[in-house]
């Protein structure tokens, strides 16, 4: 997208461009990154709103903030680089006009050429070292929508398509150089426990075995390094290991106690967005609706493990790897090393898969210290698929409660409390050293912001002990807050009798959202949630990232289990740049989000997680996913980014439609604890 | 230990278990086939020995016994894509691109024994091909497609 955006105003072949991810620098500061972290719901344009969106979008620049993430990259890349691509094309037509004496409003640009009034063509690769000497020309214009030859339109094939249909794509994981050795590590399973002793005679016997040595920047662990990664795996296994306890619980069942503990706990107070009407004096007399939610720890767990190349020598040290935040990874390996941040060159990779697990850098961090015990000589670093699944930095769990009330057939009363640990402070400590002060909006975000009017609502976080070292996961605090929120709603509106599409309209007080409900309906065919015997339809919404999106999941109760039948996706992202790509990005999002809410969940016992490979964390498979249709709106105002957002609605609705199939209500994830699945 | 992939010969000094992929990665510098999970659950590393798809991260270098290997590096023809590959192109199939190179190998050695599929014969010979991103629509259609094109070649 980002070589599109450029030539769209440089005038070139969008083909021939060199394209590699940013290099660490200040420039590259994301503006939008932290824009979503606003205390005001996406819906609200107002005068007041921008104001504090504009002040937020300044922070990122203030502290170099580069970094990947939160759905961000389109709406923080669409006026830069078209802006930087409009001022290269008018300083190249300046190099041009200066050569040729004349004005440079008479000159045009084309596939990479400047064109003379009287037809000649100057390539621009003829003029860039005039160009770099004028003062660049900043003050363009941009091109009007209107007249653009690639942006919205439906046939932009992805420029990198073709080397991953034959191999020549090179993951940070493929790279290969001179002399280069192989390490793996096993790291304490219980994250931030000691490595109080360890046996390494079998391993320091095993084939080409170099060096087997302790770790402990990051998480501590004993690595080997060796001539194949195979062998460095097998070696790292046969370390005998002696650990220390972390300070967090030793299993999913005290962690939940601790989370049952925070709810609704004075004490465990964290912060409340949300507060309309009068929910005390409402749920003070007649008949509460009551129901409990939980959802588990996740990994991210792409399919390309973590893994980094280092190089370290007297005066530099150099570092590939696959990342979404390169400047961390900088300024922590110049602490370890002790050299200067301008020593440390960090080359990012294009990533196989991230979900947000590529946010953290612990992996880095041992790289480092094991290519400083091998001077000289470049060392890959690659963490097995149980190393990766143990280390995940998982999405947190949490529990919600819900209460609420019904009235003359409408949902009157929406109070619900969600407990989770502090994930943002957690995440960013371990990157930056410092936490967040103040509330961690993440508890609630996807819940307490949702584009719905209802007489008596509240919404409100509780913060839980820290406990399993967390972060961002693939829509980050909406992919469980898109679940309790809509479920609970879902739960409500049954108890008033509506019809699940038509109570949520009449809630609803945004009118993009609202377009968004209506369209998801008419694609479906939306009759009511039954479809006939053992089959039956959810619907769920959630407005994340600034992207209103609705979906429609129908399922069969068959003699197998529950099959998914057909799933519909609409999402309003304001402007679509690239249709075919935004449309793979929503589907995607609801089959990752899907495969978590039926069969996937990390469980704890002794401080790690049960589930360290595939089989025991396996997502859906192709014979699993059902046909889906997506459409995508453009009204909301500016543009937004279409990564996360069909993340949020894909659990609910799913939830809803097993209910509509079989009456069953799953309030807990993942169903297949409840249900059975084709 | 001789092997030979994508038609040449190589020679490469490891013990007999270690499996192909890391031969093919670590020791011949193939990186197309990719390592996922080690156990066969995500088939990211499937190649093809005499035409046959199989998890490279299962077979051990010493049981290759002559077997010829392909992998997505070798897939194509000189001058022109595998039907295969020219489907996954036009669908737009891949995301992060990690799972396509042993998606691909699954589905050319699946179309060489099956060339007319049905949905279900496609369901059944591609889902132990774990896709992350979700990119399983557009691996059924491109399958699709893939079929057509090489009945009409």
């Amino acid at each position: 997208m980002q070589a599109y955006l450029i030539a769209e105003e440089l005038d070139i072949d969008p083909e021939d461009t060199i394209r590699t991810p940013g290099l660490p620098g200040p420039a590259y500061y994301n503006a939008e990154v932290m824009a979503e972290g606003s205390p005001l719901p996406a819906y609200d344009e107002s005068a007041t709103a921008e104001t504090i969106r504009s002040v937020l979008r300044v922070v990122p620049k203030l502290f170099s903030i580069q970094m990947t993430g939160g759905s961000s990259t389109v709406p923080d890349m669409f006026e830069k680089l078209r802006h930087a691509g409009a001022v290269a094309r008018e300083t190249l037509k300046e190099a041009a006009a200066q050569r040729l004496g004349v004005a440079r409003a008479d000159l045009s640009t084309e596939d990479g050429h400047v064109i003379a009034p009287d037809g000649t063509r100057i390539a621009y690769t003829e003029l860039a070292a005039d160009a770099a000497g004028i003062s660049p020309i900043a003050d363009v214009a941009l091109r009007d929508p209107s007249d653009w030859r690639y942006l919205g339109k439906a046939g932009l094939p992805r420029i990198d398509m073709e080397a991953k249909c034959t191999g020549a794509e090179m993951y940070g994981i493929d790279l290969a150089y001179e002399g280069m050795l192989f390490a793996s590590i096993c790291a304490n399973p219980g994250i931030g426990g000691a490595l109080n002793s360890f046996d390494a005679s079998e391993a320091e016997s095993m084939p080409s075995v170099k060096q087997v040595l302790e770790v402990t920047a990051g998480n501590p662990g004993v690595a080997v390094i060796a001539t194949n990664t195979w062998y460095a795996i097998q070696a790292a296994r046969a370390v005998e290991c002696n650990w220390g306890a972390p300070n967090y619980p030793a299993t999913s069942a005290e962690m939940f106690d601790l989370l049952e503990a925070a709810v609704d706990n004075e004490d465990n107070f964290d912060h409340r967005q949300r507060e309309e009407g009068d929910v005390d004096s409402a749920l003070s007399e007649g008949e509460v609706f009551e129901a409990q939610y939980r959802i588990p720890y996740l990994a991210h767990a792409p399919m390309e493990p973590m893994n980094a190349i280092v190089k370290v020598t007297d005066d530099r040290i150099d570092i590939w790897t696959g990342t979404q935040i390169p400047l961390f990874i900088r300024n922590r390996a110049a602490l370890i090393s002790g050299m200067d941040a301008e020593q440390i060159f960090v080359h990012v990779q294009p990533m196989g898969g991230s979900f947000g697990h590529k946010l953290e850098m612990t992996h880095v961090e041992q790289a480092v210290e094991i290519a400083m015990a091998e001077k000289g000589t470049p060392i890959k670093l690659t963490w097995s698929r149980e190393e990766d699944m143990t280390h995940d930095y998982p999405r947190p769990a949490s529990v919600m409660h819900g209460r609420g009330k019904v009235k003359d057939g409408q949902v009157d009363t929406y109070d619900i409390s969600v407990s989770q640990q502090a994930m943002a402070p957690n995440w960013f400590g371990r990157l930056a050293g410092i936490g967040i002060p103040g509330p961690d909006a993440t508890i609630t975000t996807g819940s307490w912001d949702q584009p719905f009017a209802i007489p008596n609502y509240r919404v409100t976080g509780y913060r839980a002990p820290d406990m399993v070292p967390v972060s961002s996961w693939y829509s980050v605090g909406a992919s469980g807050n898109g679940f309790y929120h809509d479920t609970f709603l879902d739960e409500l509106i049954h108890e008033t009798g509506a019809d699940p599409l038509e109570e949520r309209l009449r809630l609803c007080l945004h009118d993009q959202s609202r377009t968004v409900l209506e369209t998801v309906g008419e694609m479906s065919g939306w009759d009511g949630p039954s479809m006939g015997e053992g089959k039956g339809r959810g619907i769920a919404f959630c407005l994340s990232f600034g992207v209103p999106t609705a979906q429609v999941v129908e399922v069969t109760n068959t003699e197998f289990g529950i099959r998914l039948d057909k799933a519909y996706i609409v999402a309003d992202v304001g402007l679509v740049l690239d249709p075919v790509n935004a449309e793979a990005q929503l589907f995607g999002g609801l089959i990752y989000a899907l495969s978590h809410a039926i069969n996937s969940e990390l469980t704890y016992e002794d401080y790690g997680p049960l589930q360290t490979n595939y089989h025991a964390y396996e997502g859906l498979r192709l014979y699993q996913i059902p046909e889906i249709e997506v459409k995508i709106l453009e009204n909301m105002p500016g543009i937004r980014g279409v990564g996360e957002p069909g993340v949020p609605p894909a659990a609910p609705a799913l939830g809803n439609a097993i209910f509509a199939a079989t009456g069953q209500r799953i309030r807990e994830m993942p169903f297949n604890k409840f249900i059975g699945f084709v | 230990m001789r092997l030979t992939v994508n038609g040449i010969d190589h020679e490469v000094d490891v013990k007999p278990d270690m499996p192909l992929l890391w031969v093919l990665r670590d020791e011949l510098n193939i990186t197309g086939p990719k390592y996922g999970c080690g156990i066969a659950q995500c088939s990211a590393c499937t190649v093809h020995v005499d035409g046959l798809a199989v998890r490279s991260c299962q077979l051990a270098i010493g049981d290759l016994a002559g077997g010829e290997v392909t992998t997505i590096e070798g897939l194509a023809k000189p001058d022109s894509l595998h039907a295969v590959q020219e489907a996954w192109i036009e669908h737009q199939v891949a995301q992060c691109g990690y799972c396509q190179s042993g998606q691909i190998m699954q589905a050319a050695s699946f179309l060489d024994l099956n060339p007319e599929p049905t949905d279900e014969d496609i369901d059944a010979a591609m889902s132990a091909n774990l896709c992350r991103c979700g990119t399983y629509p557009r691996i059924r259609a491109a399958v699709h497609a893939a079929a057509k094109k090489l009945q009409e070649a």
